[in-house]
């Protein structure tokens, strides 16, 4: 993946498939500390404690296995080149909490990307599904949340051409805003 | 060049501007009807699992969200997760009001256009269907 935007729909697929209604998606671009955390959290099905452990190991993982498979390793590897870390977290029933820390400055960063497409792209998934996506630098914060844009739209489709066009320019406007980093 | 801050920031668009715009759309009244029947509309799944994406099945996506618009066909493009077929990314099912669901492999932005402008518009079969009976991971646990 060349993109963290990349890796974010990919993980959130996972969500996807895990059933989940809510996905919360955050990035907290934490210059003082040269940290990039992104953090996806869903209150889908969960992991089995068993599995915990594998999801992370592309060998262990089966490509029958189809609620994790290659997504996960490589977000891991991407985070762990920049000198960053990586984290899952689920309990069953409840959700899963993953967190990838990349450092900020490391040129194996990879860049954002095209993180407003793939956060509409999220949005327009399934009108069950609700997508809350965080974006914080320094003081600076962006918070998009489909449950909002639902009740403006009533009974117009979030996934109307028009609309998924404004809601990624809305994004994007809202990103720059707060001068995030490409 | 440099601009004052409130400049840009009164730019930036709201979901005042969303609320707006959605009043623009509801004045055509079709489009409310069709909102309560999603099936009376073109549908095109892409699939957006980790060999999808990495293959460029967002810039397929992208097109597909563009040129129909362009194009005048009112459809709805969602993407999906992994549908099994990952030797064949990008792919995408594309289900015409009425009939079953046809996915298409290898697709990029040149063969998005001849499903366009051959199975969309006229219903007439494109090369590249991915037969309904090819199994699944998921179907030969």
């Amino acid at each position: 993946m060349k993109e963290i935007a990349q890796h974010i729909l990919d993980i959130a697929n996972n969500s996807v498939r895990a059933r989940a209604t809510l996905i919360e998606i955050s990035i907290n671009e934490d210059i003082d500390n040269d940290n990039f955390v992104v953090t996806i959290k869903d209150n889908g099905e969960g992991i089995p404690e068993d599995k915990l452990e594998a999801v992370c190991d592309p060998f262990v993982t089966s490509r029958t296995t189809r609620k994790v498979g290659l997504g996960i390793p490589l977000l891991k590897l991407n985070a762990e080149r920049t000198n960053g870390s990586f984290c899952i977290e689920s309990e069953v029933g409840k959700g899963t909490v993953l967190k990838a820390v990349f450092k900020h400055k490391n040129v194996d960063r990879p860049v954002i990307g095209d993180i407003a497409g793939v956060i509409t792209m999220l949005a327009t998934t399934d009108p069950k599904i609700d997508v809350v996506y965080i974006h914080a630098k320094q003081s600076n914060e962006y918070i998009f949340d489909t449950r909002e844009i639902k009740n403006e739209l009533n009974d117009v489709l979030i996934s109307n051409p028009q609309i998924m066009r404004f809601i990624k320019e809305m994004i994007e406007e809202n990103l720059e805003s707060i001068n995030y980093t490409k | 060049m440099f601009k004052p801050k409130e400049d840009r920031m009164a730019k930036v668009k709201s979901l005042a501007d969303l609320r707006k715009m959605k009043e623009n759309l509801q004045s055509k009244v079709h489009l409310r009807e069709k909102a309560d029947n999603p099936e009376a509309l073109v549908q095109i799944k892409v699939g957006m699992g980790t060999s999808g994406i990495a293959s460029g099945a967002k810039e397929v996506f992208n097109y597909l969200v563009d040129e129909l618009e362009k194009r005048n066909i009112e459809a709805v493009v969602t993407q999906t997760g992994d549908m099994g077929y990952s030797y064949a990314e990008p792919t995408i099912e594309v289900t015409l009001p009425g009939k079953e669901p046809i996915v298409y492999g290898y697709v990029d932005v040149k063969k998005a256009d001849e499903i366009i402008e051959k199975y969309v518009k006229l219903g007439e079969m494109v090369d590249g269907i991915i037969p309904a009976n090819y199994r699944t991971i998921e179907e030969n646990k």
